[in-house]
């Protein structure tokens, strides 16, 4: 094993000072000048409606309205995976607040004023509100030209249906599987929608100059992705990739939704009708709740059969999602559970519906988690709830059940090297499982809720990461690197990488977020992936450097290149201890050889990296013989808490959640991403919740409805434990944990409201007034 | 338009402003002081958060007419001579991620420590509870601001 000087240290972040300064610019903060225009929206007020007619003739003669524009002006598909979508509205408006046009003004004053005065004429259709009427013979279809859109080959819609797609596993022989069980349970379980609440809004600010050249200034977790998809759109304009320019500066917070492309086109588009000048679209707070992604709602029918000893012999996973208006990056999330809702478990006959349903919801999409909190909360429901049956303990039946390397995943390829076992008996350490613990207090129930958790990177297999890395005079460097930093450390893990093969010091290495002009590309800051993928690529272009740097010495001190090598800035050599040569003597300058000539210039590296062994092409009938998913990081979870039996208020004492993260590059970020993760995940199982009227309007688009945690809502207690199996593709065996910390949170809350109160609650979330009222109702039914 | 005068991080500035221009927007579109956030726009995210003669208000729920002849400070005030040690206390603790909620959570910081300087736990939770963070779960915020104000 290679000692490590930067990899594994807890770094501080190299936009720590940038941020705690204020210095830190984020979209909204950056100047655009006296010629800046202001875009306001103009929402569609149904949520099912054809549109008639568009009068923009009173909102044009607003004072400073330079312009109204609407779908006429853009009648083009766009989306990530299926293009199913539209910047503006074109015949029909699908959900509650849709975007039918835009008013451009020289102020936003008079921009929202003449938005009120354009008048639109509606024919109300009925509205599909749930997945399951969704699908009934006769529903109402939302998109009929669903067998007209463009999709990625992995996708499989059902024309003339509000089926966009239907991802299916058969593995095994799951009748035989149930008929040899000893025990089956079959239930339902309910996730609804919700709401990401990155605290800074949506913004983009784009300019269409004189010469042709489309920039864009973002929030943004995909900033090659949107120039590819607003090129791609906007081609029947003449507008190309290369006239195409994204700039991303900080980024408040993600959490998946400011992945690919929502309201960041309508600036792209906005601004070709304003040539010359730049025109800002701000979303605000409620449109950041109803017009931008929500986390998809699933009901999930769920069958285990387990022997005696709780072996699982069979398992059939149904799940209805809820996608929304629009499908074309959440029919992804569908893809993924439909490759994955087995969970961490070895199963051997398995069966999964996974359907990606239009209805006339908001648009479902990227949420951290792509789909695996929502369909664990039933499957550790499940497992809990068969372990008690059977007599077993619920860690136990894990531990017989979890998935081992070289086990086959439900589509068939084997399961990566992975510290599950470890990651079990760590937690169960930790938490003190077999303690039995009472309250003093007879108002108040103790219960201990445990659960697994996995997740795999859901990315095209030709996803890629690259990176150029250039010396600066004093031999510090700057990574390009296209990869985000939304708050999880990227940019200190790529350092900290270019580090340790530099043997340079982290705080002498810049990288910033990028503009797709200057920095290679990458796909998109989601999935987990960065720390793996965009790691391996700025690996490889700090080796390619080093390659170059010893050569050049080898070549001009006429030293075997073998013998030399990077240690504190310089160039040393293992016959020669004597000899050492600082970098910054030569990175730019070059070498200068005893003629007076120099050999060398500027050292300049690269790297790429691409999962050549990744593959979606398997039969669309069971899924089997592709290689879909890279890899899965696997980790497990415990809690304690307190319910006060009268209130139905739950306290969260302790939570101890091990991962295995492979590597952990910067520990101390990788435990900041289990703590914020498991507060994220206690809000969606305790707090909070989507309510929409009979229009299906969201009525609680804001933080005084909709409830996320303040600094008062904290459990007492976080363990967080990483554990390190290291991925053999991995920079330093790294894989990615970002997302994963979130999602075994709702399903041990919930199995440790059954220890605490024998009461099972089987949809989220799980409020306090949802805790009383089936105290209440206890035995009524039974 | 009125023009109003008041102190912005030390210095004496004034701006034209009409009576219902909010002082969040007036400080961060004509006055230059970005730091403070725009995140609900209805008081409930303390992004906005600013120093009015050394509370910690929110700069979102006030008219910038209504600030003639006081004092305001901004995190871009805090920074001016070198950072204090509680930003390098937060920096030492990778206290923030996405770094959207820093400046407000800073300036209520600032006001506790200013009022009272080895503060408790519990007293550090309720000081930063009207500032929002969806990222870090809140408590290395909580470990950096302990640990810039505890007992030498």
């Amino acid at each position: 094993m290679e000692k490590l000087k930067y990899v594994g240290q807890s770094s501080v972040r190299i936009d720590g000072k940038e941020k705690v300064s204020g210095a830190a610019l984020f979209t909204d903060d950056l100047e655009f000048g006296p010629d800046l225009l202001y875009a306001e929206i103009v929402e569609g007020p149904h949520a099912h409606a054809m549109i008639n007619s568009i009068d923009t003739s009173e909102a044009e003669h607003v004072p400073e309205v330079l312009c109204v524009v609407t779908g006429k002006d853009f009648p083009y598909n766009f989306g990530l995976y299926m293009k199913d979508r539209f910047i503006f509205a074109q015949d029909r408006v699908r959900f509650f607040g849709e975007q039918i046009a835009a008013v451009v003004a020289r102020t936003p004053e008079a921009a929202k004023k003449a938005a009120k005065l354009v008048r639109v004429s509606y024919s109300p259709l009925p509205k599909v509100l749930s997945p399951v009427d969704a699908v009934k013979k006769n529903a109402d279809l939302i998109h009929p030209d669903l067998k007209h859109y463009e999709h990625v080959p992995w996708f499989f819609p059902k024309p003339d249906s509000n089926i966009a797609h239907h991802r299916k596993i058969r593995k095994g022989d799951v009748e035989k599987g149930f008929a040899e069980a000893d025990y089956v349970l079959e239930d339902t379980y309910e996730v609804p929608r919700y709401a990401h609440c990155a605290i800074e809004y949506h913004a983009a600010v784009a300019k269409f100059d004189h010469s042709g050249r489309l920039t864009v200034w973002a929030s943004s977790q995909s900033p090659h992705t949107q120039r590819n998809l607003f090129a791609s759109a906007l081609a029947p304009m003449g507008i190309t990739h290369n006239d195409v320019r994204v700039i991303a500066p900080h980024v408040g917070g993600g959490f998946g939704s400011k992945a690919g492309v929502t309201m960041e086109i309508i600036a792209a588009a906005i601004a070709t009708k304003v040539k010359g000048h730049p025109v800002k679209v701000l979303w605000n707070r409620e449109r950041e709740f109803y017009n931008t992604y929500q986390r998809l709602g699933v009901t999930a029918n769920l069958k285990v059969g387990v022997k005696k000893d709780g072996r699982i012999t069979a398992l059939h996973h149904e799940l209805f999602w809820d996608a929304g208006a629009y499908v074309e990056y959440g029919a992804n999330v569908v893809n993924a559970v439909g490759l994955s809702a087995i969970g961490p478990y070895r199963v051997d006959n398995a069966s999964i519906d996974s359907y990606c349903i239009y209805t006339n919801l908001p648009p479902g999409g990227p949420y951290r988690g792509f789909g695996y909190s929502e369909f664990l909360f039933g499957l550790e429901s499940h497992m809990e709830r068969i372990a008690g049956h059977l007599g077993i303990d619920p860690i136990e039946i894990r531990r017989r059940n979890a998935i081992k390397a070289g086990d086959l995943t439900a589509y068939g390829a084997p399961m990566n090297p992975n510290g599950l076992q470890q990651a079990i008996d760590a937690v169960e350490k930790e938490i003190g499982w077999k303690k039995k613990l009472v309250s003093k207090d007879p108002d108040i129930a103790i219960g201990k809720g445990f659960s697994l958790f996995w997740k795999a990177p859901a990315m095209p297999p030709n996803t890629s990461s690259s990176c150029f890395l250039k010396f600066n005079e004093d031999a510090s460097v700057n990574l390009l690197v296209s990869g985000m930093d939304i708050g999880q450390g990227f940019l200190t893990v790529m350092a900290q990488i270019a580090a340790e093969v530099l043997s340079v010091p982290v705080s002498k290495i810049r990288t910033e977020n990028p503009d797709t002009d200057r920095n290679p590309y990458e796909w998109q800051t989601v999935a987990s992936h960065v720390t793996w993928g965009c790691g391996n690529a700025v690996k490889l272009a700090a080796m390619d450097a080093r390659k170059q740097i010893l050569a050049l010495v080898s070549r001009t001190h006429h030293l075997p290149e073998e013998t030399l090598f990077l240690e504190d800035e310089q160039v040393k050599c293992m016959t020669r201890p004597d000899f050492s040569l600082p970098l910054k003597d030569f990175v730019i300058a070059g070498i200068q050889m005893g003629d007076g000539t120099f050999k060398g210039g500027p050292i300049i590296g690269r790297g790429v990296f691409m999962p050549e062994y990744a593959s979606t092409k398997a039969n669309p009938e069971t899924s089997q013989g592709g290689h879909p998913n890279v890899h899965y990081t696997v980790g497990a979870a415990a809690a304690i808490i307190e319910v006060d039996r009268k209130t139905g208020k739950v306290k969260v004492k302790k939570i101890v959640e091990a991962v295995d993260c492979g590597k952990a590059i910067n520990p101390d970020l990788v435990k900041g991403q289990i703590t914020g993760g498991i507060l994220q995940g206690i809000s969606t199982v305790l707090y909070e919740e989507m309510k929409f009227d009979h229009r299906a309007k969201m009525l609680n688009p804001n933080f005084t409805d909709y409830k996320i945690p303040t600094s008062l809502d904290l459990p007492d207690e976080v363990v967080p434990i990483i554990i390190e199996v290291p991925e053999p593709d991995g920079p330093y065996g790294a894989r990615g944990m970002g997302e994963h910390t979130m999602i075994p949170v709702a399903p041990m809350i919930a199995n440790a409201i059954e220890d605490a109160l024998g009461i099972r609650i089987k949809s989220m979330p799980i409020t306090s007034e949802k805790i009383c009222l089936t105290l209440l109702n206890r035995g009524k039914n039974d | 338009m009125k023009k109003i005068s008041f102190s912005l991080n030390g210095e004496q500035r004034f701006v034209y402003v009409t009576p219902n221009e909010i002082l969040l927007d007036v400080l961060r579109y004509k006055m230059g002081a970005k730091s403070p956030k725009c995140g609900c726009d209805t008081g409930d995210c303390g992004a906005c958060t600013i120093l009015l003669n050394g509370k910690a208000v929110r700069s979102c729920l006030i008219f910038a007419v209504e600030v003639e002849a006081q004092d305001i400070v901004t995190l871009e005030g805090i920074s001016r001579d070198g950072l204090t040690p509680l930003q390098k206390a937060l920096i030492e603790h990778n206290a923030f991620q996405c770094g959207y909620c820093a400046p407000g959570m800073i300036l209520s910081a600032t006001e506790l420590i200013n009022s009272n300087p080895h503060p408790g736990e519990e007293e550090i939770k309720e000081a930063i509870s009207g500032n929002l963070c969806r990222c870090t779960g809140y408590q290395p915020v909580i470990d950096a601001i302990k640990n810039a104000t505890k007992k030498h």
